[in-house]
């Protein structure tokens, strides 16, 4: 399976949630399909996609976020999923595209693409009641809403192809997006307020 | 040499008397009786990470929340997020409150703290990260309230150096 497809099958679904991405391939495949105000892309740092969304999440009780992240990212902060099992924000659903490979920079396996590291058992060892592993769009379709019905922090480990988009660029400067992210809850929560 | 109660009680009171409800933290010695208030005062949220990087992504998210949000840590702790803070923070303007316990310098008896402490004022000049020292318990409620008041107007990384003066009786 395809990331991008699988990115498409839950686009509608990310309209009214916060969404948080690791960089690259994966922006470039969310970007693609439409920028929306409620999109993070985080350009850079890896493995705190799912701190970001720890952070969200604790703090803005009333959203869903969702964290779409990768293997190699994931792999350089596996404490956190020792953090989320800890504080285990109930509104947040951490997605992780295994991709066996460091995509975005040059396509070098990863350290999952023998299928020896088992990114799934690691979250549930750190403690993680939810996890789902999706090898296939059905599994992961199915994966997904299991996890949009539960009010409860899940991981999901969706094996794809490590392919990405076969172009990148972004009408975005990342400060622009820290800013028009921070406003756009800014603005919902003050309309929701009585 | 103990950890200061008083002084620990003091700069609690002042991150609170900032408006800062949300903590982040990793503990360490000096930080022990601070956090330990953090964790028994129902108003305030303290998350407790395995390791700093998660911290700065966690204050990006409070941020963005918009929790006035703090960051609590040892030198060591700042060193192991270094990547966060400029890949994160920096790049996209994201405000860090950090208070750190400055381990590791003048009067350090443990030889493990010292590299740290030595590298340490250097590395937060490199990376253009203001910084100031907390020495006296009068002062440092004030150096909060400015730290974060900084921090927020300049889109920035700002340290407070929790010194040995102030941390130890
Ligand atoms: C600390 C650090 N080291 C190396 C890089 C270079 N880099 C950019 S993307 C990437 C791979 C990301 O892998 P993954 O999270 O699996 O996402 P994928 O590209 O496979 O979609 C690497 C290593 C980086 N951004 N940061
Ligand atoms: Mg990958």
């Amino acid at each position: 399976m395809e990331r991008a497809k699988c990115i498409e099958m839950i686009y509608p679904e990310l309209e009214d949630k916060l969404v948080v991405t690791i960089m690259g391939a994966c922006a470039q495949e969310l970007y693609n399909l439409g920028h929306r105000e409620n999109f993070f892309y985080l350009q850079h740092a890896m493995g705190l996609a799912s701190s970001i969304g720890l952070g969200l999440a604790r703090h803005l009780p009333d959203e869903r976020v969702i964290v779409l992240d990768g293997d190699g990212s994931v792999l350089m902060n596996l404490g956190t999923f020792t953090t989320l099992a800890r504080y285990r924000p109930t509104n947040m659903i951490h997605v992780i595209f295994d991709n066996g490979s460091l995509l975005s920079t040059g396509g070098f396996d990863s350290q999952t693409t023998s299928g020896i590291t088992d990114l799934a058992a690691i979250a549930r060892g750190a403690g993680i009641e939810h996890v789902a592993s999706a090898d296939n769009e059905l599994q992961f379709g199915e994966a997904f809403l299991e996890a949009l019905e539960l009010d409860d922090l899940s991981v999901i480990v969706a094996k794809v192809k490590a392919v990405g988009p076969d172009h990148y660029g972004m009408d975005l400067e990342l400060p622009e997006n820290a800013f028009r992210f921070r406003r756009f809850i800014r603005e919902k929560k003050q309309a929701a307020a009585p | 040499m103990p950890v200061s109660y008083e002084n620990s009680k003091v700069i609690f009171e002042g991150i609170k008397a900032a408006g800062i409800k949300s903590v982040s933290a990793l503990p360490e010695t000096w930080l022990g009786l601070l956090l330990q208030r953090a964790e028994d005062d129902p108003d305030v949220d303290l998350i407790q990470v395995a390791k700093e990087e998660e911290a700065i992504g966690i204050a990006a998210g409070a941020y963005f929340a918009g929790e006035p949000h703090i960051l609590l840590m040892q030198n060591h702790g700042f060193l192991a997020a270094i990547n966060g803070v400029v890949s994160l923070a920096q790049l996209y303007g994201i405000p860090l409150c950090m208070l750190i316990a400055f381990r590791g310098h003048w009067g350090e008896p443990y030889p493990w703290h010292t590299r740290g402490g030595i590298v340490t004022e250097e590395v937060l000049r490199a990376l253009s990260i203001p910084f100031e020292l907390a020495r006296d318990p009068d002062k440092v409620a004030q150096q909060i309230s400015e730290a974060y008041t900084f921090s927020q107007s300049s889109l920035s990384p700002v340290a407070l150096l929790l010194t040995r003066d102030l941390m130890e009786d």
